[in-house]
């Protein structure tokens, strides 16, 4: 094996980035999907929370995806490049479904407090929210098989049929079911004790099957549409650890929700996720975009690696403590406990 | 429509959609803070009102530029594949600090809307000061990839492929400084005076609410500076583009022939088959003046430029024209202002110059669409300055026409639904006397 530099390094960071994406965005994006399937006695309360709780801090969260395309074009040119043109067509739904789920849910906040009013942009809002993580999860799902080719042929073949697998929606089925999870994780802990975290301990145990029947049905296309993916995540060395890492984790997280503690059922579900998002980045290693876009093949020159890493490293030392400000104010133990509509 | 078309179409869309929600994240946290720190130095509690009342505007528009902001870092990628494979290297440090500015904005004005009874007064008014500065931060970088564009900087090249890169002086391009600084001061005159119309014209409507006074107050302190000065940035602007890109500066002026002691053309519709200006006004020296700041200078002309690397012409020296046009409005509106300030007359009794503020409310945003459409219309055909041409660089994928109409009707409905809520807003904004001695 060949000496890990400093573009692994980068691309570890962008692995990095997403990850946090998917724990921190991901979640608000499920926060979305529980408005749509709010029900019940409290379902207005289950709403509010939902609000409460990603309102200060969405806008932050969304920014990990913005760094992450911008080290991907910046330090993988080429597979930016062939990314975004193979992909054209989920990535523009992907973004009209940012446009979407973002206003609404900010339109909904300023609007009239009429519930007709309100309906409507928490429809908008709650739509947009499960259909961006659908086709994000289509789209990574789709860098696994390994068909983001240069374009050749029709429109079809070029520009529809890499995406349009029954693995790439089952990845996206599988992305849905964890943000949605991870969502209803979140917020036992957000709503404390009593019914409404019970609402979400639920949802939470719902959304955890949902996973699992997901993950199985990607597993079983996985051997016809993705099978260096499929070779990697049940032949490798490091497959049994990441498995009983994720065993572990999941189980974990269903205990923990089962008996109510549930700040460990979150620490669960988020390892749970980063080690899913893990899997996927060590599986294709060492290409960026299989089959044929390797790590060092698109790096960019030397120069351009070092002078990012020495941004990341001087912008790291502004957003570590600016985050855990902001993430103190809003989410503390104390913070939570102050919250007026508890 | 050709695919090409389509893409510079939904790229210019979207563009000229983001700027207004951009600029409003530069101007707006100033006047919040403004408005904030006054509220604590005197203890004014309308002061505060206005920043609470400000900041749910923002709150607004924000969102709205952040996802337009996002669509857009995808479409350099999804329209203009060819160029990120070519620049993205070079010009991916702004980028990349833009990223970790956008970071510290968002983080920030999430404490700022969201912390008002959960962080101390002190710690509330720096973040709204991190927000001003980081809006401010943010535009400065990406504004530094466009100048790369128009004047780059900072490579090797052989064989159409980039071989050695200097950051550095990528960074350091040489229309790096006087774009900035230009593009920042529109920022706060066009927020500025958006603002202050709003404002000025609710003021003649209620000439005792000292709610609407206070608010215009804060916002002419911001704007009319910067009005002032926009038209001297603006001939700095002219002059590095006259050196820098003097084919560039040959289209927005007209200027078909080169030759000394060029006139200045003022208004009229060039003629590219004929090479004249129709309907012009010409003011005899004026070009080589403004330009070189020497009535006998040398202009160089679009006979310098092979006719297959000319701009739109027309679409050039027209945006300027209303640029300038409307800079120049500003600037004596904001002349005015100040010489009715020295003279100590009322702001609420002149209503002359409320409604000169009222009718001028749309100028900035009109002048900062305007000058965008002579940076980027007038850099055509090249996408990177005399190495890429845009056609070169455009996606392969067929039917752009698609994402184009798509992306303008989502746009189309999200301005309305934008103006209906700041809207609502206005209208719920305190009336009359009750706030005169609140
Ligand atoms: C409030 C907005 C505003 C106002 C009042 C003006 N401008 Fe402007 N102008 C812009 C907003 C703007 C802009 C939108 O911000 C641009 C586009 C790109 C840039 O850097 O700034 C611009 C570009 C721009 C350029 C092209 C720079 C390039 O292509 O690199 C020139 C030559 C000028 N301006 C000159 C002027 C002059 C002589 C003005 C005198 C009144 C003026 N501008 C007023
Ligand atoms: C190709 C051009 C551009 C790209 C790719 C781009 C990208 C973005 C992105 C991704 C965001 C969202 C950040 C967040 O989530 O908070 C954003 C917001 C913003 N952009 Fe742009 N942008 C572009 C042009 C501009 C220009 C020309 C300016 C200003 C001069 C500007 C200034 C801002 C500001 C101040 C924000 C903060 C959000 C707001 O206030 O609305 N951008 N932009
Ligand atoms: C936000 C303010 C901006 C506005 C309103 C704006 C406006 C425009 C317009 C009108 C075009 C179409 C030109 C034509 O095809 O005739 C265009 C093209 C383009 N702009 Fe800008 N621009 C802005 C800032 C930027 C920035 C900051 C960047 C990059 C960092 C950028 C990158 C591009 C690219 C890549 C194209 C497409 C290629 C081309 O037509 O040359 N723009 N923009």
């Amino acid at each position: 094996m060949r000496e890990l530099g400093l573009a692994d390094l980068l691309a570890g960071v962008l692995v990095l980035a997403l990850n946090a994406y998917v724990l921190l965005a991901g979640a608000d994006f499920g926060g979305g999907v529980w408005d749509l399937f709010a029900s019940g006695p409290r379902r207005s309360r289950q709403r509010a929370l939902i609000a409460d709780a990603i309102g200060p801090i969405w806008e932050a969260n969304h920014v990990w995806l913005i760094l992450a395309v911008v080290l991907l074009f910046t330090c993988f040119p080429v597979a930016f490049a062939r990314l975004t043109t193979v992909l054209h067509v989920p990535l523009v739904l992907v973004l009209v479904g940012i446009v979407l789920r973002g206003s609404a849910f900010t339109f909904r906040s300023y609007d009239s407090r009429r519930d007709t009013v309100q309906r409507r942009w928490g429809a908008v809002f709650a739509s947009a929210s499960v259909v961006t993580p659908l086709l994000l999860g289509v789209a990574v799902g789709t860098v696994a098989t390994g068909r983001v080719l240069a374009p050749a042929g029709g429109f079809r073949a070029a520009y529809i049929g890499p995406w349009a697998t029954p693995f790439a929606l089952a990845v996206g089925l599988m992305t849905l079911a964890l943000f949605a999870f991870l969502a209803a994780v979140y917020l036992t802990v957000e709503a404390g004790r009593g019914e409404l975290a019970d609402d979400f301990r639920t949802r939470a145990l719902w959304a955890f099957a949902a996973t699992v029947v997901a993950a199985l049905t990607a597993l079983a296309f996985a051997k016809a549409d993705a099978p260096r993916m499929h070779a990697a995540l049940t032949r490798s060395v490091w497959a049994p650890p990441l498995h009983s890492g994720a065993a572990l984790a999941a189980i974990g997280a269903c205990w923990a929700l089962w008996s109510r503690r549930f700040r460990l059922a979150r620490l669960g579900a988020g390892a749970l996720v980063s080690l899913v998002l893990w899997g996927w980045a060590v599986g294709q290693y060492p290409y960026l975009v299989p089959p044929d876009l390797t790590i060092a093949q698109t790096a960019a020159p030397a120069t351009t690696l070092r002078f990012v890493a020495l941004g990341l490293a001087a912008g790291g030392m502004i957003l570590v403590p600016s985050l855990l400000y902001l993430f103190r104010i809003f989410k503390s133990e104390r913070a939570l406990r102050a919250r007026p509509t508890d | 429509m050709s695919d090409l078309l389509a893409a510079r179409g939904q790229m210019a869309m979207s563009l000229g959609f983001h700027i207004i929600f951009a600029a409003v994240g530069i101007g707006m946290p100033l006047l919040m803070v403004l408005a904030e720190w006054r509220w604590r130095q005197t203890g004014d509690a309308i002061y505060l009102d206005l920043a609470r009342r400000w900041a749910r505007g923002t709150a607004i528009l924000f969102a709205v530029g952040a996802v337009s902001g996002t669509v857009l870092s995808f479409e350099l990628g999804l329209l203009w594949p060819g160029f990120m494979a070519f620049a993205g290297p070079v010009i991916g440090m702004p980028f990349s600090l833009e990223g970790f500015a956008f970071f510290t904005e968002a983080i920030f004005l999430g404490i700022y809307l969201y912390g008002w009874d959960r962080v101390s007064p002190r710690a509330h008014l720096l973040a709204g000061a991190a927000v001003a500065i980081s809006g401010a931060a943010s535009g400065v970088f990406v504004v530094i990839a466009n100048a790369w564009m128009n004047t780059p900087a900072g490579f090797e090249m052989t064989a159409g492929r980039v071989t050695a890169v200097h950051p550095l002086q990528a960074l350091a391009n040489p229309a790096a400084f006087q774009q900035t600084l230009h593009m920042t001061i529109a920022a706060y005159v066009a927020t500025g005076f958006a603002v202050a119309g709003i404002h000025a014209f609710l003021l003649l409507r209620d000439p005792a609410n000292g709610f609407h006074l206070r608010a215009l107050r804060v916002a002419l302190v911001v704007a009319v500076p910067a009005a002032i000065i926009q038209p001297l940035s603006g001939d700095l602007s002219a002059r590095f583009v006259a050196v820098q890109q003097p084919g560039k500066l040959a289209a927005l002026e007209s200027v078909f022939i080169t030759r000394h002691g060029a006139p200045l053309t003022i208004g009229g519709w060039p003629d590219p088959d004929a090479r004249t200006v129709h309907f012009g006004l010409r003011i005899p020296y004026g070009l080589s003046l403004l330009a070189f700041h020497d009535p006998d200078a040398e202009v160089a002309g679009l006979d310098r430029v092979p006719r297959d690397q000319w701009p739109p012409l027309a679409v050039v020296h027209v945006a300027f024209q209303v640029m300038v046009a409307l800079g120049t409005c500003l600037a004596l509106i904001s002349v005015w202002a100040v010489w009715a300030a020295w003279r100590r007359r009322s702001l609420a009794a002149n209503r002359r110059l409320l409604r000169a503020i009222t009718v001028a409310a749309p100028f900035g945003f009109l002048a900062v669409e305007a000058g965008w459409v002579v940076t980027e219309v007038g850099r055509q055909p090249w996408i990177i300055w005399g190495v890429l041409r845009t056609r070169d660089a455009v996606t392969p994928m067929p039917g752009i026409i698609v994402p184009f109409v798509l992306f303008t009707l989502l746009y189309v409905a999200l301005s309305a639904a934008v103006v209906w809520l700041l809207y609502r807003q206005i209208v719920r904004a305190p009336v009359g006397p009750a706030v005169a001695h609140a």
